[in-house]
């Protein structure tokens, strides 16, 4: 454990921090607002230890609570959560191998994978997902638990813009990555068609539909053997 | 079947499901050797996925757009990590420009 702080320095330790702070304070709201719509605590609890996608488990709930098969929320959580197989594909060697493999495998998520990303050694890379990571299996169902068991703590999280600190947390991680024009190009044509497809089509969708972008990122280059490190 | 094992069925499936998808990333990827040009596409696909993740929550909830106040504190965010400022005063910044302007009535 303690080879993970020795990898990281300062400023990336209280990023990772800050950000499970904030996914913790989320998790309050959101296990508070869960219980008002009728979702039992321990449904709260269970879906956050054992689930860990925050977003997945809000449509879940919202979903459960407005009625809906539970089947059909876990179906239609599941089409959020595609997205963790290519994350997967990209930065596997963060995840570890052997029983570390276990725990590693839940750690994967958004968070996790772009403070891995953000690294520029594997030795770092590994340290990061890992601080990310547990932070996250600690502060989030700590959090939902405390909003579900507790009530409302927090009444609305919006009010404080923590709303805003995920996208902000993403755009602030993957912004080195954006400098390069292939990488740029591909997240860029991949957002507008994720953002333009939201409004039609069920949650998740969208985001596996941005990976259209890369046709554009590699394109014509592709010809050209230009990745020559 | 009551309500209650519905449920509990229900995060089954979705707690299995996801890790499966997670799992599935890592497995490929210690059956295979890839070229350094895959590796390339993988990483981008990575950042083209959470460049998506991010501006779909930066723009919609509910399939609706969010309102000017959470898009305001990322383009705050936007500009700011072009600065290179540091990635606590980004974050922080952001939540502070819509947490304002949500005080002075923007949606």
């Amino acid at each position: 454990m303690r080879s993970i702080w020795s990898h990281l320095g300062r400023p990336t330790t209280r990023a990772i921090a800050l950000v499970c702070v904030a996914d913790g304070l989320v998790g309050i709201s959101y296990g508070a607002v869960a219980v008002h719509s009728g979702i039992q605590p321990w449904v709260v609890l269970a879906l956050a230890l054992l689930v860990l996608a925050g977003a997945s488990e809000i449509l879940f709930v919202g979903i459960v609570a407005a009625g809906g098969s539970p089947l059909t929320a876990a179906l239609a959580g599941l089409l959020v959560n595609a997205r963790h197989l290519p994350f997967g594909l990209a930065i596997h060697e963060v995840v570890g191998t052997g029983w570390r493999r276990v725990l590693g495998t839940h750690l994967l998520n958004d968070e996790s994978v772009v403070f891995a990303l953000d690294q520029d050694t594997l030795e770092r890379k590994r340290a990061a997902f890992w601080a990310c990571g547990l932070g996250i299996l600690l502060c989030w169902p700590a959090g939902a638990a405390l909003g579900a068991f507790a009530g409302t703590v927090i009444e609305d999280t919006d009010a404080f813009g923590l709303d805003v600190m995920f996208p902000a947390v993403l755009l602030a991680l993957i912004f080195p990555a954006l400098r390069e024009r292939r990488t740029r190009r591909a997240a860029l044509v991949g957002a507008v068609v994720a953002v333009a497809a939201t409004p039609f089509l069920p949650a998740g969708i969208p985001v596996l539909l941005s990976l259209v972008g890369l046709l554009f990122g590699f394109g014509r280059k592709q010809l050209k053997p230009e990745v020559t490190a | 079947m009551n309500q209650s094992m519905l449920v509990l069925v229900g995060v089954l499936v979705l707690a299995v499901g996801t890790y499966t998808f997670r799992l599935a990333g890592p497995l490929l990827r210690t059956r295979a050797e890839v070229s350094e040009r895959v590796e390339t596409l993988l990483a981008d696909a990575a950042i083209v996925l959470l460049m998506a993740v991010l501006t779909t929550t930066a723009l919609t909830q509910d399939q609706q757009f969010a309102g000017f106040a959470r898009l305001s504190g990322v383009l705050v965010a936007g500009v700011l990590a072009w600065r290179k400022a540091p990635f606590v005063a980004i974050v922080l910044a952001a939540a502070l420009t819509t947490a304002l302007l949500r005080l002075a009535g923007v949606a």
